[in-house]
């Protein structure tokens, strides 16, 4: 077995022990390529198929080819496809891009309160059928206990230090110094009445892990990864005000896996184009200790 | 002043590639992030501008840079100056990948340094050269042992603090040494370095010409990776069964990780401790080519040739290789973490391969001082951070290895109260003279407080003799229908019977128990509420589904002396006890009644009135 061999199966492992133990599973797809190579793993633990719901956080403010993209492969690999957004404050313009809020704030409430409230399921989910490809509503849904979360020890320092099997509390906060220990290949599964268990099977995968994954798998990714001709791309997902393409011309994965093996980013940090990590200097620990991935 | 290390070059690009997880332990203050930190500068491993960032950092706080706040990326951890979690940081060599798993040093947070060491393939030991061997280096020594982690590189640190004198460093070597020996390892290497200003950690030091060994950036390229474990006997713990039949799908897949050795298709294979048999017809994938053989290391799933019920907690093995044990006596080394101590008598969870169980520590044969290994084996409970050997009892039979023949399925973890609070290793099987149930009503019966009221009287004023009678079978299968009409009939011929509805022990007795999970404490208090009401001379009468046969054997022993009856309703999974009755289509009920009745006349339960 080569390396992403050991990978895979290790990620495997993780998905078979969170679907077994826990009956409300859920997956978070972000659309980008972590969350992609995760779904990719899933139907590799499921022999094809994709035993529970993907949820999407939708800000109102993703690029539009993501979305594209979300529809197209939800419907085409028959996916139970969750929809949550944070109506209040989109409609009422409490936004950064309106001009109302500080990038911190804005991500706080578009993306953490709004997958804090549709996991518990105070808040409404849009859900997709797969059969006709038409979103309904479903009001106070059931709550998830396990969250599949597509995080990289590799991305900063606070998802470093993050467990296989992560329990977060009542109102999804992360308590980083007080983790449950992981022996071996033995996870926290069982978890209190109220809490739930956040599952991160790419936590020993880097960003160049990723890519040979997808180049191996021939896994299909959002074209804006790509050089469209203009000479920048897209390194990391997210936002569009918040996100900023890079310089570079890889037009194809090989072209992007060769850039960052040896190339111009082998030594620049995947998230430079994301302005949130950079307020108040540790913006990400922030984020992240009160529920957001 | 940093001069390019001679082992960092292109890394080996392509699938012949290697990675590897090394640990990083030691005394809290030691020096681990500082050594982490530099080795990250020094190879050029570190992302453009974090270094410069953690700099300007520094200064605008106007504080001395350190090579440790480069790990120590949290907020509170700067505030605090110690490393609280496990970081992994990534690196290369010219040899492999590394993933660097810093862990903590201070006592408060063992559990984070074992959740490290546990994924570690090798680990790096740091000693203070001017505060000599702690606590925790012990500890931390004798864990690795635990954990089964062989391979070990042992840096002497903070040598410019004592001048880089060979004598404290081989004195060092000498003392840590006869220690390690005695938990039975031995390192590979032991390096004297200074961390802070780069000695021999990727370039060899001017300043102690006296050590001809490796730098510690060597010495990690020479560790080797652990063997796969193909050549050893087929081990698959069965994570679960699928089948997604509402997807079109009729394939029924036995879903694990082969953890040693190899299997193909055709093979006979063996479920344990079930015992059942079949034979292997495919290996499953998902987007890969066919496979006729599966190995170590795969996460991967089976069709089998005939469709054998596989209960849970099983590990599949081959027919033509050693068998793994199975039993329910283990003897253990474990480690505990746990706010609360673990105590003789309380039921805990054991997670052991793919098995979930109910678990009780029945003895404590020695509790070890992990900081001197000193022994004392008079304590009855063990405590936060105590190491100790002792046996541990299981409620059903588990599949197992000593953990010196295959180490992956002689490992476990204990729960407590939905926390991961022990970890330990199986020494070997063992025969308890008698379960703990047993023991139990052994004691029971000895302390009893008996009335003048004897049973014969109970006997003679009821006519009948006291039993519980258990109905069990699937669910749906009308058994409590069937229970209710049995209690009717025999309360209208006069008898003292009573039928304890399953809902009613949930809501009374049992309202505490999380119902899908504490399956075995309602075992257990089903049998004690059965021994209440046989012991004051009733019959009683309950239903349960799926009853197996280490439920049936807790329940009649806790009932004890009191008989009990089993009438299966439908299907069954009694396989070593039979039941008393067995009625496989309860159609008609007035005639289950009567089946049920006659079997109790029979036996003497229901005895004829003589007017």
């Amino acid at each position: 077995m080569d390396y992403l061999d050991e990978l895979e199966s290790q990620s495997i492992y993780i998905f078979r022990e969170a679907y077994r133990s826990f009956k409300d599973l859920v997956m978070l797809w972000s659309i980008g390529k972590d969350s992609t190579v995760l779904l990719w793993l899933a139907r590799k633990a499921f022999f094809g198929h994709v035993p529970f719901p993907l949820m999407h956080i939708d800000t109102s403010f993703k690029i539009p080819e993501m979305i594209e993209y979300r529809d197209q492969f939800a419907r085409e690999w028959k996916l139970k496809l969750i929809v949550g957004m944070n109506r209040e404050a989109i409609d009422s313009r409490q936004t950064f891009p309106d001009g109302a809020v500080s990038r911190l704030q804005c991500c706080a409430a578009l993306k953490t309160d709004a997958l804090k409230h549709t996991l518990s399921g105070r808040w409404p989910r849009r859900v997709l059928d797969p059969d006709s490809g038409e979103f309904y509503t479903v009001e106070n849904g059931t709550p998830f206990t396990g969250v599949i979360v597509g995080a990289r020890a590799d991305e900063e320092g606070s998802r470093s230090k993050e467990r296989y099997f992560s329990p977060r509390g009542q109102e999804s906060d992360w308590e980083v110094s007080d983790q449950p220990p992981e022996l071996w290949n033995q996870f926290k599964t069982d978890f209190a009445p109220g809490t739930h268990v956040r599952i991160h099977p790419l936590l020993d995968w880097t960003e160049l892990n990723i890519w040979e994954y997808i180049q191996r798998e021939n896994i299909p990714v959002v074209s804006l990864y790509f050089d469209q001709g203009d000479g920048k791309r897209y390194r990391s997902l997210g936002c569009w005000p918040c996100t900023a393409p890079v310089e570079s011309t890889a037009k194809t994965v090989a072209e992007i896996i060769e850039e960052l093996r040896s190339g111009k980013f082998a030594n620049i940090a995947e998230r430079s184009g994301r302005q949130q990590d950079k307020e108040d200097g540790s913006g990400l620990e922030t984020l992240r200790r009160s529920g957001y991935m | 002043m940093f001069t390019a290390p001679s082992s960092v070059g292109p890394v080996a690009s392509g699938r012949d590639r290697q990675q590897m997880n090394i640990v990083v332990i030691g005394h809290v203050d030691h020096g681990k992030s500082t050594l982490i930190g530099r080795l990250l500068a020094d190879t050029g491993s570190l992302p453009k501008g974090k270094l410069e960032a953690v700099q300007a950092y520094c200064a605008r706080n106007a504080k001395p840079f350190e090579y440790a706040f480069l790990l120590d990326a949290l907020k509170e951890e700067q505030a605090q100056g110690i490393t609280i979690d496990t970081a992994r940081c990534f690196f290369k060599s010219s040899r492999r990948e590394y993933i660097i798993l810093d862990a903590p040093g201070h006592v408060e947070f063992l559990k984070n340094m074992i959740s490290g060491a546990a994924r570690a393939e090798a680990a790096l030991l740091l000693i203070d050269a001017k505060e000599g061997i702690r606590e925790n280096s012990r500890r931390h020594g004798y864990l690795l042992s635990l954990l089964g982690i062989r391979q070990i590189a042992v840096a002497v640190n903070k040598m410019d603090l004592v001048d880089y004198r060979r004598d404290v460093f081989e004195t060092i070597q000498k003392d840590y040494t006869a220690f390690l020996q005695q938990v039975h390892l031995s390192p590979r290497f032991f390096i004297p370095v200074s961390a802070r200003f780069g000695d021999n950690l990727c370039t060899r030091s001017a300043q102690m010409s006296w050590y001809g060994g490796p730098t510690v950036l060597e010495a990690m390229d020479r560790f080797e990776k652990e063997p796969a474990g193909r050549e050893k006997p087929f081990r698959f713990p069965v994570q679960d069964v699928y089948k997604f039949t509402e997807e079109g799908d009729d394939r029924r897949i036995v879903a694990g990780r082969v953890e040693t050795g190899t299997v193909r298709a055709g093979d006979e294979v063996v479920f344990l401790p079930s015992g059942k048999r079949s034979r292997i017809a495919s290996i499953e994938g998902f987007n890969r080519p066919p496979q006729t053989e599966a190995y170590a290391g795969q996460s991967t799933g089976f069709t089998l040739t005939e469709q054998v019920y596989i209960p849970p907690n099983q590990i599949l093995c081959r027919a033509d290789q050693p068998a793994a044990r199975t039993g329910t006596c283990l003897k253990v080394n474990l480690f505990w973490m746990g706010r609360q101590p673990m105590v003789i008598g309380k039921r805990y969870k054991i997670k052991l391969a793919a098995a979930r169980e109910s678990v009780w520590l029945r003895e404590i044969y020695t509790i070890l001082d992990a900081t001197d290994l000193s022994m004392d084996s008079r304590r009855r409970q063990i405590e936060r951070h105590d190491a100790a050997e002792c046996l541990l009892e299981t409620f059903r039979p588990v599949a197992f290895d000593a953990v010196s023949d295959i180490a992956q399925t002689g490992r476990f973890v204990i729960i407590d109260n939905y926390e991961i609070a022990g970890g330990g290793i199986i020494l070997e099987a063992l025969s308890a003279e008698r379960d703990s149930i047993s023991e139990h009503v052994h004691r029971r019966q000895k302390y009893w407080q008996r009335s003048r009221i004897r049973p014969q009287n109970r006997s003679d004023r009821y006519k009948q003799q006291a039993a519980l009678v258990l109905l069990c079978g699937p669910p749906g299968v009308g058994k409590s229908e069937i229970a209710k009409a049995l209690e009717e009939q025999l309360f209208d011929a006069g008898r003292m019977v009573y039928y304890l509805g399953l809902d009613n022990s949930l809501l009374g007795v049992d309202s505490d128990l999380q119902t899908t999970d504490e399956r075995d404490e309602y075992i257990r208090r089903l049998g004690e509420i059965a021994h209440l009401f046989t012991d004051a001379g009733l019959i009683l009468i309950t239903t349960i589904s799926h009853l197996d046969d280490y439920e049936l054997q807790a329940i009649r022993t806790l009932n004890q002396p009191y008989p009990c009856l089993v009438v299966a309703i439908g299907s069954h999974r009694l396989a070593q006890s039979r039941p008393d009755l067995h009625i496989e289509k309860p159609d008609d009920v007035p005639e289950v009644i009567e089946k049920i009745q006659c079997l109790l006349t029979r036996e003497h339960y229901l005895l004829e009135y003589h007017l």
